[in-house]
């Protein structure tokens, strides 16, 4: 497959302005089939949608790294705690209206069964 | 009971041997599996303190970032439109490359750049700087999340291999050792008993032939007493002299 070779996408899943804010450093493709690597989140969203939008991103091979913003990725949990591949990466990010809440991450959760978060501040 | 298990063997001298190198073999594995376990814990640790580090300086960059945004809009007004309708090809690209630690791999994201991003007429009449501003912020956002990406995804696949080895060095030191070492007492003892059986039987026999024996013997005197057995002296023939038969 020709983008193994050049390099994989980065898709994005959020509000407006942080798809765009990615958009604007050169991460978002169209590909042939005119099939976006971002999905802007509004209200007026249904959460089949979402949900459908995310195993879509999650299914393709040519995304390396998956960006959800955190409280988007709250309302679709369980589908984040049940995805065990490695690739793509699901990675949480904060939002310009939510602060970034570590104790919902699902890393650092992990990391804080093992380990007390303190100890490394 | 798990205490009492045993591999069904015969308690033969070749099974010791045997079983004796499967143990041996055993150690060496749980100590190789250790000491495999505890290179990727050291990896593990580091991996982790470094995505604590990486979390920390995402929420900042992400800030600059939704802020600079915010600056842009406020000079150019909500030009969303316009970038949503120009994306076409992207710049930023992924390239996962594979490290190996203790023999398992782990993949690497690098940013891949090629070419300029696409919208460059974005901000051409006004608010330039801001765009350029908003772009480097979020190019700053996208390598640093890249970063932390994979290490995240290291810190899985390591967590994960993790449990595996050490579930591996529990298997073989309480199961699969203490089986090997029951086996191995086992066959000592069967050995043993089958010894003592063999010298047992052995006295058995002596003791039987003695008294055979003995009973013969007996018989034999009473027999000569009474006149009837006249036991015949066998000639010795070294003091007992022949007569020359050549040179006389």
């Amino acid at each position: 497959m020709s983008s193994a070779v050049k390099g994989k996408l980065i898709a994005v899943i959020g509000d407006e302005d942080t798809v765009i804010g990615f958009l604007m450093s050169g991460s978002g493709e169209l590909n042939k089939s005119r099939q976006s690597n971002y999905f802007i989140y509004d209200k007026n969203t249904s959460l089949a949608e979402l949900e459908d939008a995310i195993r879509g991103f999650l299914n393709r091979d040519d995304i390396a790294i998956l960006l959800i913003v955190q409280y988007v990725a709250d309302m679709v949990r369980h589908v984040i705690d049940n995805y065990t591949k490695l690739t793509p990466a699901i990675l949480e990010i904060p939002s310009k209206e939510h602060a970034y809440d570590p104790s919902k991450d699902f890393i650092l959760k992990r990391a804080q069964k093992m380990f007390s978060a303190d100890d490394f501040k | 009971m798990s205490g009492k298990e045993r591999f069904p063997v015969f308690p033969s001298r070749m099974a010791q041997t045997t079983m004796k190198t499967r143990l041996k073999g055993a150690q060496t594995g749980r100590n190789l599996l250790k000491k495999k376990a505890d290179a990727l814990t050291i990896r593990f640790r580091q991996i982790l303190k470094r995505i604590i580090d990486s979390k920390t300086l995402m929420g900042t960059v992400m800030r600059d970032a939704a802020f600079s945004l915010a600056e842009a809009k406020f000079t150019m007004g909500d030009f969303s439109q316009q970038i949503l309708q120009n994306v076409n090809k992207a710049s930023i690209k992924v390239k996962a490359k594979k490290d190996n630690v203790a023999g398992v791999q782990l993949p690497i994201f690098e940013a891949l750049k090629d070419g300029n991003p696409s919208m460059d007429l974005t901000g051409l009449s006004r608010g330039g700087q801001q765009m350029k501003k908003l772009r480097d912020n979020y190019e700053k956002a996208v390598e640093v999340l890249i970063d932390l990406a994979s290490l995240q995804t290291s810190f899985i696949a390591l967590d994960e291999v993790i449990k595996i080895t050490n579930r591996r060095v529990n298997a073989i030191e309480h199961v699969i050792i203490p089986k090997i070492e029951n086996t191995v007492r086992y066959i000592i003892s069967e050995l043993d008993e089958m010894e003592r059986e063999e010298f047992f039987r052995l006295k058995k026999v002596q003791e039987k032939n003695r008294k055979v024996k003995a009973e013969e013997e007996k018989k034999r005197q009473e027999l000569k007493e009474q006149g009837l057995l006249v036991e015949i002296e066998a000639a010795n023939l070294i003091e007992e002299e022949d007569t020359d038969i050549l040179f006389k």
